[in-house]
């Protein structure tokens, strides 16, 4: 076996050097009812090229966003990612290191986190940001949690604009705390809608800008009510390359600003890993769950950096930690911070133009198909149209005709009677063709 | 014998007049350079992308535009690749030597698995596009699914959660609401070992429940009788790692299934330590209820610096119906996501724990492991790690203090630190030392039963060839302490990018940031 060293001479002088005769006798602990003899009933070691057919095979059996026309947004975003990026985080010292415990023999990782906290800072117009969490949603339904422990309050109010799978993990957390949670009913335009619903009971209100609809909001005001009556504000975002052209959630007075990071340096991967960004204001920093990087000194005086305010952690505070969190995403960390070091503000502002305008050009090939309507009225890179049909079973027909025309709303929440709405997506990888192929398709569909 | 730029061989006994740790002018250290933050490199007009220009935005917007700038830098591609190569120097890692963190399982990390989880295929595709796209994606879930389910003699698995810690607060989900569903909700404690991970109460209190510690044996196994005068009508579930955090296998695990089942309770296993008994022990067969399994650990993806990890939870049938969504879902048109709570297929699911299906690139990863082991394989995976284990801990019994010494311990060995008393050193003096050898240090201090613990886990990929090497330093090390050469451990590291750090100052004047005015530079007081 290719990965196991030991040889079948080592196992036995190793044993002799225990003391043992078997290694049986090393599980003797083992309940006997619960030994087994021989392998369980599961196919025995491939090689490596038999491993590699056999995924390959799956593999083929996925339609990639790359072979077509393909418009899926929703909270992933396909983007292009450097190739620098992937050749860097594959690199031994960064794929094959543990989370940083031993500071002196990982400044590498360390070094990265304190800079991505910083990118993150930047990005949110937020005072700090910590070292990641699992995703954007994960980190939502934390965000929550913080604003629980931090107002001693006991509910949290979500608009109709915050992604409803965000919402479903939001609740998981907060219902198994106790937390109650209201959520203003799905709508395309009504981020200011969730006002009327802070009372004094309300610990935080959530908003999302860019929201599911694609919309963009100045939440100010939002941030300005919420903050009146002693509660925090929460601003969600699923499509960070946003950051580089909108208001950003702190110059609109956020408390707590979270972020799916995927669209920076990390690809589509069906889903996870993703990387998520959380940004707060400093006074609130010591309620913050996950890891955070700090500077310091070494015994020399030079400059370091080491993990640090581990006593809200769970491994020292135990039941009393902020959070049960013990990883963050560093891998999706990194990959974010290297694409965001080699677009920085030049960069980065140029590639949010881009998939502004490759929008635009897809909402203006759209508005031209009898029978759409367009219903977000500002929009970064996805909106929502209308359209005279299910919206999955378009998708569906589209599929079949090589257009991946995006995601049916019906897909987050089948309960809004939102069935005829679709979301679509263009970044900078969306070709002109695409959008002329997409309003071709739909032209067809609906005049069979 | 190297040879220097003009071609003769050098003479080191040249350099024999220069003091021995002589401070460089530039603060560099031979290959190992002193790297700027990405932030000092003066990138504030550079990109290292190249991307057509944009025309302005749309008045849609007007209002709602960025007016201030960013603060973001930016480098050419090659100042990139340095920047990140310098700092990846300054990293241990599993692929540069043995990576002893006990608990922690740093194995091999094939790159098979690394180059399949990069197949289009799978790393291009949209959590949200059709499911007839993606139906080789969804057999790979399932296949994974069996895998894990087949390994662990368990009936069901919630492949979604994104970590450990996540995988906990999953099978407490699952358990809270199943004793809801039976009119049990008013059981709201959980019992957990002293020697649990600190993710158990964290995640047990996160979820309202108030932790009771069960007391331990004097030979590091839970004590039934403590655990049975706990259980009662108002215990929801005990959480137990089995092997558990002293590296011993639980031999009374059956007896506590029994005790908690028929106090009304529920099993939770920590299923960190899984890869001890892969291949050789069904969790199922124990009478565990729920159990994650990390697969950065056990199957061996990635660990990337801390995370992404991934924590799938196996549950008994007894759990299964109240799985997290999405659902899995097979009929005669192949595989479908039931993704909402309530719907058909996820009826009683307590709902979701993401946005989407999970950590994919983490399955993939996982699957071609399983696949290039076997069966046969991921048993051998066991026997091995559990081998190196004990070859260490009979190795160094002699010089360290094992704190379990009677016995085989499991995939990993755990010393307290009695054979250090008197000598001046500490155990995290030791482990600094270690650094100095070449070697990442053990788990320190973990887990909290034994004084000055040092948990080493190998694993199976070392070789005995680099475990004598191991055994050879630490034993060298530790007749170093007792001979009194105490200054070799107080000042380590000597030879690290960085000497020692100071903790303290970083948590009492948190810096969490680089910021655009130049603060003055931190100083111990």
């Amino acid at each position: 076996m290719r990965y196991l060293p030991l040889t079948p001479e080592d196992r036995v002088e190793m044993l002799g050097a225990i003391g043992v005769k078997s290694i049986d006798d090393l599980f003797v602990d083992v309940p006997a009812s619960a030994r087994r003899d021989a392998p369980v009933d599961l196919p025995h070691h491939a090689g490596e090229l038999e491993v590699e057919r056999e995924m390959a095979a799956l593999a083929r059996r996925n339609r990639s966003a790359g072979e077509g026309p393909f418009f899926c947004g929703a909270g992933a975003y396909r983007h292009h990612v450097p190739a620098t990026v992937d050749h860097i985080i594959q690199r031994s010292e960064f794929l094959t290191s543990y989370t940083p415990y031993q500071p002196e023999i990982a400044q590498g990782t360390l070094q990265v986190l304190f800079e991505f906290q910083t990118q993150v800072a930047a990005l949110t117009g937020m005072e700090v940001a910590n070292a990641s969490l699992y995703d954007g949603s994960t980190g939502a339904a934390e965000a929550v949690m913080m604003a629980h422990r931090i107002t001693r309050r006991g509910k949290a109010v979500m608009s109709g604009g915050v992604h409803p799978h965000y919402v479903g993990a939001i609740e998981t957390l907060a219902h198994a705390a106790g937390v109650a949670t209201t959520r203003m009913p799905a709508a395309v335009d009504a981020e200011d809608a969730v006002i009327a619903a802070i009372d004094a009971d309300t610990a935080c209100v959530v908003v999302q800008t860019p929201n599911v609809f694609g919309t963009v909001t100045d939440v100010s005001k939002i941030a300005q009510a919420a903050q009146a009556a002693g509660a925090l504000l929460i601003v969600v975002t699923t499509e960070a390359v946003s950051y580089g052209l909108l208001k950003s959630p702190g110059e609109m007075g956020a408390d707590i600003a979270v972020a799916e990071g995927q669209s920076i340096g990390n690809g589509l991967n069906f889903g996870g890993p993703y990387v998520g960004l959380f940004a707060c204001k400093e006074k609130f920093v010591r309620q913050m769950p996950g890891r955070l990087c700090g500077e310091t000194v070494d015994a020399d005086g030079q400059r370091g950096f080491v993990l640090t305010l581990s006593t809200r952690e769970q491994h020292i505070r135990r039941d009393k930690a902020t959070s049960n969190i013990c990883t963050n995403s560093g891998l999706c960390a990194l990959a974010f911070s290297i694409h965001m070091s080699l677009l920085g503000e030049t960069g980065l502002r140029k590639l949010a133009a881009l998939n502004h305008q490759k929008a635009l050009a897809l909402r203006d090939a759209l508005k031209t198909v009898p029978g759409v309507e367009i219903l977000t009225p500002r929009f970064f890179n996805e909106f929502a149209i209308r359209v005279p049909k299910n919206a999955a079973d378009l998708v569906e027909t589209l599929a079949n005709n090589g257009v991946i025309a995006g995601v049916p709303f019906s897909r987050l929440d089948a309960g809004a009677g939102l069935d005829d709405v679709l979301l679509v997506a263009a970044t900078e990888t969306t070709l002109d063709i695409d959008i002329t192929v997409f309003a071709k398709a739909l032209t067809k569909v609906f005049a069979q | 014998m190297s040879m220097n730029n003009v071609g003769r061989p050098t003479r080191p006994e040249a350099a024999n007049d220069a003091p021995a740790s002589h401070a460089t002018l530039t603060g560099a250290r031979g290959l190992l350079q002193d790297e700027a933050l990405i932030f000092e490199l003066d990138g504030w007009n550079k990109t290292g992308v190249d991307l057509p220009d944009a025309a302005a935005p749309s008045d849609d917007l007007a209002g709602l535009l960025r007016a201030e700038p960013i603060g973001l830098p930016g480098l050419s591609e090659p100042e990139v690749v340095r920047h990140y190569v310098r700092l990846s120097q300054k990293n241990h890692a599993i692929d540069l030597a043995l990576y002893p963190l006990g608990s922690c399982t740093m194995k091999h990390n094939p790159r098979l698995n690394e180059k399949m989880a990069r197949l289009p295929g799978f790393s291009d595709i949209h959590p949200l596009q059709p499911t007839s796209t993606v139906q080789g994606a969804l057999t790979l879930m399932d296949r994974l699914a069996h895998w894990l389910k087949t390994l662990t003699g368990m009936p069901a698995v919630a492949l979604t959660p994104k970590a450990g810690a996540h995988g906990e607060l999953c099978g407490l989900l699952a358990i809270r609401a199943a004793h809801e569903a039976a009119g049990n909700g008013h059981r709201k404690t959980v019992l957990a070992p002293t020697s649990a991970h600190g993710t158990n109460p964290a995640t047990a209190a996160f979820v309202g429940y108030t932790v009771v510690e069960i007391a331990q044996t004097e030979d590091g196994r839970v004590d039934l009788a403590d655990l049975e005068s706990k259980l009662g009508d108002h215990v929801a579930a005990i959480m137990v790692t089995n092997p558990n955090t002293c590296g011993l296998f639980e031999r009374d695990v059956v007896e506590i299934a029994r005790l908690t089942h028929a106090a009304g309770a529920y099993f939770y296993c920590d299923g960190a330590n899984f890869n001890a008994i892969v291949g050789r022990v069904r969790p199922g067969d124990l009478g565990v209820d729920a159990m994650h399994i990390n697969l950065h650990k056990t199957f061996s993806t990635p660990h990337g610096g801390g995370g992404p990890g991934a924590g799938p939870v196996v549950l008994s049938a007894a759990l299964a119906p109240f799985a997290p969504t999405p659902w899995l879902v097979h009929d005669d048109g192949g595989f479908s996501l039931a993704e909402h709570a309530g719907e058909a297929g996820a009826e009683t699911a307590f709902g979701r724990m993401s946005a989407f299906h999970g950590q994919m690139g983490m399955y993939v990863r996982a699957y071609a492991y399983m696949l290039s082991h076997g069966a046969d394989g991921l048993r051998q995976v066991a026997e091995d790690a559990v081998l190196n284990a004990n070859y260490v801990k009979a190795r160094l019994k002699d010089v360290m203090s094992p704190a379990f010494p009677d016995g085989p311990c499991m995939h990993e060995a755990l010393f307290d630190d009695s054979w250090l008393e008197g000598t001046g050193v500490t155990t995290l003096d030791f482990a600094k030392a270690m650094i100095d050898e070449g070697f990442h240090p053990m788990t320190m201090y973990f887990p909290l039963v034994v004084h000055g613990a040092m948990l080493i886990e190998p694993t199976e990929t070392e070789s005995k060839q680099e475990l004598d090497r191991f055994i050879a330093a630490l034993r060298a090390l530790a007749g170093a302490a007792k001979a009194g050469d105490t200054e070799r451990f107080k000042g380590a590291p000597y030879h690290a990018p960085l000497r020692r750090l100071d903790e303290t100052l970083a948590a009492r004047k948190p810096r969490l940031r680089w910021k655009p005015v130049a603060a003055a530079p931190l100083a111990a007081e």
